[in-house]
């Protein structure tokens, strides 16, 4: 089959757009950048491409709160073919800002539907302020097409808010669903607290997939370690030639082979 | 119908930002408050707006229905025994928020809201209502953008400005009395002086006829010293010598003498622009925007690097922003409370308030912040500095630009309001214990996002050619900027298309705002509607406002009526000559002083824990340093990713291996004692920064900028003129030329007791080096153990002006000097070993001196090392003192694996070297000249000093690692 087509949606403040489409087209994917303005003139071009990416950013300035503003513009504009696209066998995937966008939307933990109320909230990180740092992560899900279940990945975050809030009764659905795809450790792979638990999400959850597990959404950015040198320390040691990141983008381009 | 809606945390939830704020106020000296608890406010207007409408809107979009609680006020009686503290932003001020949610709800059919504003609630428990009313002015609010109502939930919410009926004004300028002439300059704030004021008088009594208001307002921008830089360009009478246009004559000279073929445009565009690779140019620009930022520290700094990030956008054809620097210079940190003058912010709010808004700016543009430095001084209490810089990229065919007769004058991004007004005036008055008051149209609150959507229009703008010529609205609005693209051409405005945030403005108000988020650009007709269209799909505004001509005037207009008419030649070449004494006198030396005893492990931890020295980590995690995902070495770095690297750079072009560094150097220690050294010693610092990562000598581009006290005191001048002739010296000497500065004059404070505090003479250098191949960057960090460390460079007994001298509470003796012939020889040198591959880490010595490098080369890297002080190269008689924190320019530390080091012996034969030492151990083991051991520290308390030195702003902490 020929490279699956991703779509990088953007809009006012969407700011990692560039090298999201970068991590895709290294992964061998073809990606296009489109304005969600461009989209919404003529939704039905959205099932024109296999991944939707809702890059990271700050869309909107996170007035109001992160991600609620874009939630709401799709919402309103796209919802009808939001749907199709996520019930049809294509993925998506929300990073950071994105991720929010999509936990407002509903469509994580999901399922989407285009009246759905979100169930859990990103909200302000325990420390009252943006910070950007390396954070170890592991895969718990192990139904997740960008995702291999057990893989350690070493990523930055880079938010104000990213601490996962949920109802008891939710957490215990995300569990019992697997829907946590990613979790905050230690370097040895132990439960984590501040720093290396950024944020104080329950559970350290950062990141989760809906029950299809063809949607994802997570805090950190993987389009940030693409490149060996953008590890923060590769001045210390032989790397790879790919970054942890590539690994995921890499999944996603061979969902579709 | 009006609507007050709050938005707080639900129960079950933590409320972190009260628990923050809380221990805000405690820091702050408020110590009885038990408890601060939070919500956000919306107030939601329209004629026929009911509550269930309001009721509605609030669940479609302003509660989050996991987390929060949205009541109506009034619904709900305040908490018990607290007192409920409202702030709102005064009309007329930004409130981006607002605006959002009034566009959101009115696309999700919530057309029959017509106002939206948005405040922020405090329930404050354990004061009285005073208390709290203080606490709000001390913690949660700025007076001069806010106001604070205590216990009034009717706080009034209407703020509609009345519009003002049109009526040409003229100024009776022509029979003005010299002190009438004096008398409207300082009532308008025009700030020009009595030879100024006289010209324009003699230009229309030519005429025969008075000024208009904005034709007045229009000469006096142009001529500000913010915008002409009159005492760099004017005649400097120093000491008897004459120097017409000392910027011509030093900074400007230098690059002229060097001659690099890789300089594409310096001085006159908005930024200096130099080679990258085959495909792209990048430039560089740092602006200080210091007088808002001590008035209103976040609204300042925000604004601040949006301004400077708009000159990059308005370089060339336009560039794409790829970093951000920001450098502050504040008072200290511990200073009492009760000691912070009239007039002035205690020094740590300063800090968190400039450190917020280049966070939320830079963050918001999506613009990595990736360098800088702060320095601390009792003299930046009333007046603190705040430089801002930009790194753009573009491709090699957008460089130039020019109008042409005919093109439309279109204005793009945000609307114009009454903010800002006279800024480019205001930044040359002297700030006093009155300014809060006088000049709080001068501050501003930026709105990233609109400028992000400028940006993201502007460059599919300009990759389609739509456009002759670009420039930003900065300082002096559209009149600035319409008048800089036409000087050659002329133009015609017409003022009543400019789109307006609110009604209520003048004719000359619009012309001369300095409303944030603004560009103009000159399109040809034939493409003006492609223009408007790409605009449109982006949601940015894009106005046809007039258009230029070719009678080289500038034709003003409001509702057809012509309110302003101007030769271009008057307007820019009519400033009188202006002529300025200058003096130095070297302050009178006086004796090194004998310092007792010899260093020790504690000397060294204090220096470590200086704030100047110590870690900025609380700074540099608040901004996004790595989005655009470019970053090669980040600001921080070492092991655990928490030393100080010297320099960061970026590959900014995904997948290339072509980089930039990008370091800095200040030194404002030295500016008092030796203005002409402190010179030399910043760019010979801001060199070693990059050189120590990876960048090459011989394509690094340099940009000063002269932040100084009021050029009308002889002495400060003089030092200016040393300070730049240190600055062509060392320029040329490195081969480094100058590409862009700027200087921010009167940066004076006068106290409530009519005292004037002048800052010290401070000067940035800004470097901006190619790295030829980012994979032979280095870091500065110790990497193994069993490796040889060597110091290049002599040391001098030199240590006037030291941390070490500060840190004891002496002073005299000599300051440090730059040898302009061995420095150089040594930074070209070092990068070559670099380049080979043969240092495993490099580090420059700076602040703190050898002990303070060894340091942090040590607890960076995890490894420890055993250094002897004894043969250190110097010309000198040095003691431990000297040696090991003296401040030296021109040395660098480097390891070298054992394989290596014969290579690198003869590499380095004829400079001034030794082998200090090795790595490896626990501790670091330093032997004075004697042979005695003088330190020996475990790592561990090394790197916590260090880290402690900026603790006083981590007043969240405790509260993190909880819930």
């Amino acid at each position: 089959m020929s490279a699956p087509r991703v779509l990088v949606l953007r809009t006012a403040g969407v700011n990692c757009d560039f090298e999201t489409e970068f991590a895709f087209e290294r992964a061998g994917a073809e990606a296009d950048r489109l304005h969600l303005n461009a989209l919404a003139e003529s939704p039905k071009k959205l099932l024109d491409y296999q991944v939707l990416a809702i890059p990271g950013g700050f869309s909107y300035g996170d007035d109001v709160s992160g991600g609620r503003v874009f939630a709401s513009e799709m919402r309103h504009r796209l919802a009808d073919v939001l749907a199709t696209f996520l019930e049809q066998d294509r993925l998506a995937i929300g990073i950071c800002n994105g991720f929010q966008v999509l936990t407002n939307l509903g469509a994580l933990p999901g399922p989407f539907r285009t009246d759905a109320t979100p169930t859990v909230s990103l909200v302000n990180n325990d420390s009252q302020r943006y910070e950007d740092r390396w954070v170890h992560l592991e895969v718990r899900t192990p139904h997740c097409a960008f995702l291999e279940v057990g893989d350690r990945l070493y990523l930055p975050v880079a938010h104000g808010e990213g601490k996962l809030v949920a109802r008891e009764k939710t957490l215990k659905q995300l569990r019992e669903q697997d829907l946590i795809a990613l979790e905050y450790v230690t370097p040895d792979g132990e439960v984590a607290s501040y720093p290396e638990n950024p944020n104080g999400s329950l559970a350290g959850i950062a990141g989760l997939t809906d029950p299809t597990g063809r949607v994802l959404g997570l805090m950190p950015h993987p389009e940030r370690f693409i490149l060996p040198t953008q590890h923060p320390s590769w001045t210390r040691r032989e790397l790879p030639d790919l970054g942890d990141g590539a690994r995921l983008f890499a999944k996603a381009v061979r969902y579709f082979d | 119908m009006s609507w007050k809606i709050e938005v707080r945390p639900a129960d079950s939830v933590a409320d972190s930002r009260g628990k923050a704020l809380l221990e805000e106020a405690h820091v702050s000296g408020v110590d009885s408050v038990r408890c601060i608890q939070t919500a956000r406010g919306y107030i939601l207007g329209g004629d026929r707006l009911d509550r269930d409408r309001a009721q509605a809107a609030v669940v479609a979009l302003l509660r989050d229905p996991v987390c929060e609680i949205a009541s109506f006020t009034g619904d709900e009686p305040a908490p018990e025994a607290a007192h409920r503290i409202d702030v709102l932003r005064k009309p007329g001020v930004m409130d981006p928020v607002a605006h959002t949610v009034l566009e959101t709800l009115h696309h999700l059919g919530f057309e029959d809201i017509d106002w939206v504003r948005t405040f922020s609630r405090y329930f404050i428990h354990g004061l009285d209502a005073d208390g709290s009313g203080e606490l709000a002015r001390r913690v949660l609010a700025n007076a001069v953008i806010e106001d604070v109502y205590v216990d009034r939930p009717d706080f009034p919410t209407d703020f509609a400005i009345p519009p003002v009926p049109f009526e040409r004004r003229e100024v009776a300028l022509r029979e003005s009395s010299v002190a009438e002439l004096l008398d409207i300059s300082g009532r308008n704030v025009l700030a020009l002086d009595e030879a100024e004021m006289r010209t324009v008088q003699a230009h229309f009594r030519d005429l025969g006829r008075n000024p208009t208001d904005v034709e007045l307002e229009t000469i006096a921008q142009t001529w500000s010293e913010h915008c002409k830089h009159k005492t760099f360009r004017g005649v400097i009478d120093f000491d008897g010598e004459k120097i017409d246009n000392l910027l011509k004559q030093t900074i400007v000279r230098a690059t002229t003498e060097l001659d690099r073929d890789w300089c594409v445009s310096v001085f006159h565009d908005n930024a200096g622009i130099i080679r990258f690779d085959d495909e792209h140019d990048v430039c560089f620009k740092v602006e200080t925007h210091n007088h808002p930022s001590a008035i209103e520290p976040y609204g300042g700094a925000g604004t601040g690097i949006g301004g400077v990030i708009r000159d990059v956008l308005g370089t060339g054809l336009g560039a794409r922003p790829i970093a951000s620097t920001d450098v502050f210079c504040v008072g200290p940190l511990d200073l009492e409370i009760d000691k912070v003058p009239r007039g002035a912010l205690h020094p740590r709010r300063v800090l968190r308030g400039v450190v917020a808004g280049v966070r939320d700016y830079g963050n918001r543009m999506g613009i990595p912040t990736v360098s800088g430095a702060v320095c601390f001084g009792d003299r930046y209490i009333g007046n603190p500095l705040v430089f801002c810089g930009s790194v753009g990229i573009l491709p090699r065919d957008k460089a130039f630009k020019a109008a042409r007769t005919g093109d439309a004058i279109v204005v793009l991004g945000g609307r114009t309001g009454r903010d800002g007004i006279h800024g480019a005036t205001f930044s040359s008055i002297e700030l006093s214990s009155e300014s809060e008051t006088v000049s709080s149209g001068a501050v501003q609150i930026g709105d990233p996002i609109t400028e992000k959507k400028l940006l993201d229009a502007l460059l599919i703008a300009r990759d389609q050619d739509l456009y002759t010529s670009i420039t930003d609205c900065g300082a002096g609005g559209l009149s600035s900027a319409v008048c800089e693209m036409g000087e050659e051409l002329g133009a015609e405005v017409h003022l009543d298309r400019v789109p307006l945030k609110y009604a209520g403005l003048t004719y000359a108000e619009i012309w001369i705002s300095e409303a944030q988020e603004r560009m103009v650009v000159s399109v040809p007709p034939e493409n003006v509607d492609r223009l408007l269209s790409v605009f449109r799909a982006e949601d940015v505004e894009a106005t046809v406002i007039g258009t230029f001509t070719d009678d080289r005037r500038l034709h003003l207009f409001y509702r057809d009526e012509s309110v302003a008419d101007l030769e271009m030649s008057f307007l820019h070449d009519g400033l009188p000559e202006f002529h300025r004494p200058a003096r130095w006198t070297l302050p009178a030396s006086s004796p090194a002083p004998r310092i007792p005893g010899r260093p020790t492990g504690e000397h060294l931890k204090a220096l470590l824990a200086r704030p100047d020295i110590a870690s900025k980590e609380w700074i540099i995690r608040q901004y996004d340093h790595e989005v655009q995902a470019a970053s090669v070495l980040k600001p921080l770095q070492g092991a655990t990713h928490d030393g100080p690297g010297d320099a960061a750079v970026i590959a900014p072009v995904l997948g290339s291996t072509v980089g930039l560094a990008i370091g800095c150097g200040i030194d404002p220690r030295t500016g008092d004692l030796d203005p002409g050294e402190m010179a030399r010693l910043c760019i010979d610092e801001a060199l070693r920064n990059v050189v120590a990562v990876g960048g090459d000598p011989d394509h690094t581009a340099i940009l000063d900028n002269f932040a100084w006290g009021s050029p009308e005191r002889p002495e400060a001048l003089g030092a200016l003129v040393l300070a730049s002739r240190g600055c062509y010296e060392a320029a040329v000497a490195y081969g480094t030329p100058f590409i862009s500065g700027k200087d921010s004059l009167n940066n004076e404070f006068r106290t409530e007791d009519g005292e004037s505090v002048s800052i010290p003479p401070t000067l940035l250098i800004s470097a901006l080096a190619r790295v030829p191949d980012i994979r032979r960057c280095l870091s500065f960090e110790l990497k193994e153990p069993g490796r040889h460390l060597l110091l290049i460079g002599k040391t001098q007994a030199a240590l006037a002006g030291s941390h070490i001298h500060a840190s004891l509470g002496v002073s005299g003796g000599s300051v440090p000097r730059v040898d302009l012939d061995l420095g150089p020889r040594i930074l070209r040198r070092v990068a070559d070993v670099i380049r080979r591959g043969l240092a495993a880490a490099c580090h420059d010595v700076s602040d703190g001196g050898l002990g303070v490098a060894l340091a942090e080369m040590a607890f960076s890297g995890g490894v420890g090392a055993r250094v002897v002080l004894a043969n250190v190269p110097t010309d000198d008689e040095l003691d431990d003192w000297t040696a090991l924190f003296g401040e030296s320019p021109s040395r660098f530390l480097i390891e070298v694996r054992r394989e290596d080091a014969q290579v690198v012996a003869q590499m380095l034969e004829d400079l001034p070297y030794i082998c200090l030492g090795t790595t490896g151990g626990e501790n670091l083991v330093i032997t004075g000249r004697d042979g005695q051991t003088i330190i020996d520290e475990p790592l561990p308390p090394l790197k916590a000093a260090w880290q402690s030195g900026l603790a006083i702003m981590e007043v969240h902490r405790q509260g993190e690692s909880g819930s």
